[in-house]
């Protein structure tokens, strides 16, 4: 599958508390109105000005802090296709694919804010269109690769009625 | 080729010769669930129609917002409530305490896989389970199912000697840690503690370690299971549930990390990152409006004590405020029978019902814009309480003490002289203080024995 959009830039160690304020606790079991708060102490403006299919790109331990699921459920609930980053914390990680959210390791000093980029899933292969260069991301483990084409993980229990991850 | 205490323990939950790289699905023995994840993941169980607990203990914890401070949190309490009674789950409930003192309480024990909605799961590791911190529907699934799926993950280990100079703490050792491996220098791996100093650290002590190892990227943080743990289970009542367990003598490591304990000096780490800890002389003067102890991270009765000691005829700095918040119900009542809340409010401070408190910014503490707070916790991202106008400090609960009666943040070497200082003596308080048993809390374990539940195979 191939991804297509826009990109908004973060920097380091984007928090889970960043992506989703403490602050905004009793909006946990209202996901599309705590959506609409999704990355607003890194970007105030993200979440109001972000389109469907755009990327979040970032640089390294992307989702460090707690272990709130929501923080990648409203980042796939703004309508971002992905998240890009040279390295994830890791309980963000396995997160982000139990709830479908395509996460892609590679080197991301190749990309700026407002860059046009294809991501093709498959291949790994990432085209910055602006900069017309290609990037590799490090492809998911296999047990992560079965979960996210499921569809996340509820999905996959859904199917398989067990672990299914060789 | 030997193990170390991830392999051991995963090995023996997985029915197989777990080895770090290794793809394993293993049992879990505890899977709980705070109210800040809990509401998502009984709704994920819902949408999946598995709502049942098939985990020896699945337990709801109800801490974060506790008292609710919100009709929304008051509802989403509501649905724990309700998923408890339909399943047979344990509910932990307001003024119950925190999630992961309440774990090593009365729930994890040597050997065990503890999962919990919550990064800081990884305290249980400091009693030799293999715990670790998952999202809302992982956790949900390993209640349900009884089992989870893991990458046994490869092991630093961490080596201190020597002894603390008076004045510094586990806390000290482990925010040192941190600011040298980053906040991502472990991810993925299983930090585990050991050598001399962790061998004759008290129970309490091992837990501020093992409950930060998540701030390196940790995914647990274990220690051996000896006789210090066996005192502190014995303590809760729960000396059955002891066992032995190490990590074998030719384990292979990834990395071996070497500390000498004796050199290191009162940390803190500055806004707004854990890892960016600085020794405590390039801290003069920093002002403070609030100094919050407390927390999963230094709110034990051990955490207390000191922080009594130092506060004890003296009175808060007239400009800041200073709150107070147990870790657990149990914590609370020997704090009232040591006299320590007592000293606590004739120096000003406000003391706060058992749970998380101010630590994650729904109540009980958020700072003004540009307010500056001195807190015992484990966390001072930017937002993190309540306000991202504000700026978290962190350190032992020592020098939080010392800081509030100074208003600004101070070494506390300059109070506590040889002699005073307990921490890295070999003395276990928790021989000392006999613990108070809370007995809801064994009720509790009672009851859901009892409780009707679908049956194991
Ligand atoms: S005390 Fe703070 S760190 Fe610990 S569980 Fe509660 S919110 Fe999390």
């Amino acid at each position: 599958m191939v991804l297509k959009g826009k990109v908004w830039k973060f920097g380091d160690s984007i928090s889970t508390d960043l992506i989703c304020p403490g602050r905004y606790f009793h909006l946990r079991s209202n996901l599309p109105e705590l959506a609409t708060h999704v990355l607003e102490d890194a970007d105030p403006e993200f979440a109001s000005k972000v389109a469907k299919g755009d990327f979040v790109v970032a640089r390294n331990n992307f989702g460090l802090g707690s272990s709130r699921e929501h923080a990648p459920t409203i980042i796939k609930l703004a309508g971002v296709s992905a998240v890009l980053a040279k390295s994830f914390a890791r309980i963000f990680y396995r997160n982000a694919i139990n709830v479908g959210l395509p996460l892609i390791e590679c080197d991301t000093d190749k990309i700026d804010q407002g860059d046009e980029l294809e991501v093709d899933l498959v291949t790994g292969i990432i085209k910055n269109k602006t900069k017309g260069i290609e990037l590799k991301s490090r492809p998911l483990p296999k047990a992560m690769l079965n979960i996210l084409n499921d569809g996340g993980l509820v999905a996959h229990i859904k199917k398989h009625r067990d672990f299914k991850l060789d | 080729m030997g193990k170390t205490l991830a392999e051991k323990i995963l090995s023996a939950k997985c029915g197989e010769d777990a080895r770090a790289g290794d793809i394993v699905v293993a049992q879990v023995d505890v899977a709980a669930f705070q109210d800040g994840t809990g509401p998502l993941g009984v709704r994920q169980l819902q949408k999946m129609n598995l709502e049942k607990v098939k985990a020896p203990y699945s337990i709801l914890f109800i801490d974060h917002a506790a008292p609710s401070p919100r009709k929304e949190l008051s509802n989403d309490h509501i649905l724990l409530r309700t998923f408890a009674q339909k399943t047979g789950a344990i509910l932990s409930d307001v003024g119950d305490g925190v999630i992961h003192q309440r774990l090593v309480e009365d729930f994890a024990k040597p050997g065990d896989v503890v999962i919990g909605a919550d990064s800081h799961s990884c305290t249980s590791g400091a009693l030799g389970a293999f715990a670790t911190g998952m999202g809302s529907t992982d956790v949900a699934i390993g209640m349900a199912m009884g089992k989870t799926w893991f990458k046994v993950p490869e092991t630093f280990r961490v080596e201190a000697t020597g002894t603390f100079q008076p004045g510094v703490f586990s806390k000290d050792l482990i925010l040192y840690l941190i600011g040298m491996l980053g906040a991502d220098g472990a991810t993925y791996k299983a930090l585990e503690f050991g050598g001399p100093t962790i061998d004759t650290m008290s129970m309490e002590s091992r837990f501020t370690l093992s409950n930060m190892a998540v701030e390196a990227g940790a995914k647990t943080g274990l220690i051996a299971s000896d006789k210090i743990t066996k005192a502190y289970l014995q303590s809760r009542g729960r000396l059955k549930e002891w066992r032995p367990l190490t990590p074998d003598k030719d384990a292979q490591y990834e990395r071996v990390i070497k500390i000498d304990a004796g050199k290191i000096v009162p940390q803190v780490a500055f806004p707004h990152t854990v890892d960016n800890t600085k020794p405590i002389d390039q801290t003069k003067g920093i002002k403070i409006d609030q100094v919050f102890i407390g927390t999963c991270t230094n709110g034990r009765i051990e955490d207390l004590k000191i922080a009594a000691k130092i506060l004890k005829g003296k009175k808060r700095a007239p400009h800041s405020r200073l709150i107070v918040c147990p870790a657990s119900r149990d914590v609370y009542l020997d704090a009232i029978k040591l006299g320590l809340l007592e000293i606590f409010v004739r120096a000003g401070a406000s003391i706060m019902g058992p749970g998380c408190g101010a630590c994650v910014g729904v109540h009980e503490g958020i700072l003004g814009d540009k307010e500056v707070c001195l807190s015992s916790a484990n966390r001072n991202f930017k937002g993190r309480m309540g306000n991202p106008e504000g700026f978290i400090y962190l350190a032992s609960p020592a020098t939080c003490a010392y800081s509030a009666i100074t208003g600004e943040i101070s070494d506390p070497r300059k109070i506590i002289v040889r002699g005073q200082n307990k921490a890295g003596k070999g003395k276990s308080p928790d021989k000392k203080v006999r613990m108070l048993k809370f007995s809801s809390a064994s009720k509790m374990r009672e009851n859901f024995a009892k409780a009707k539940r679908p049956k194991k195979k």
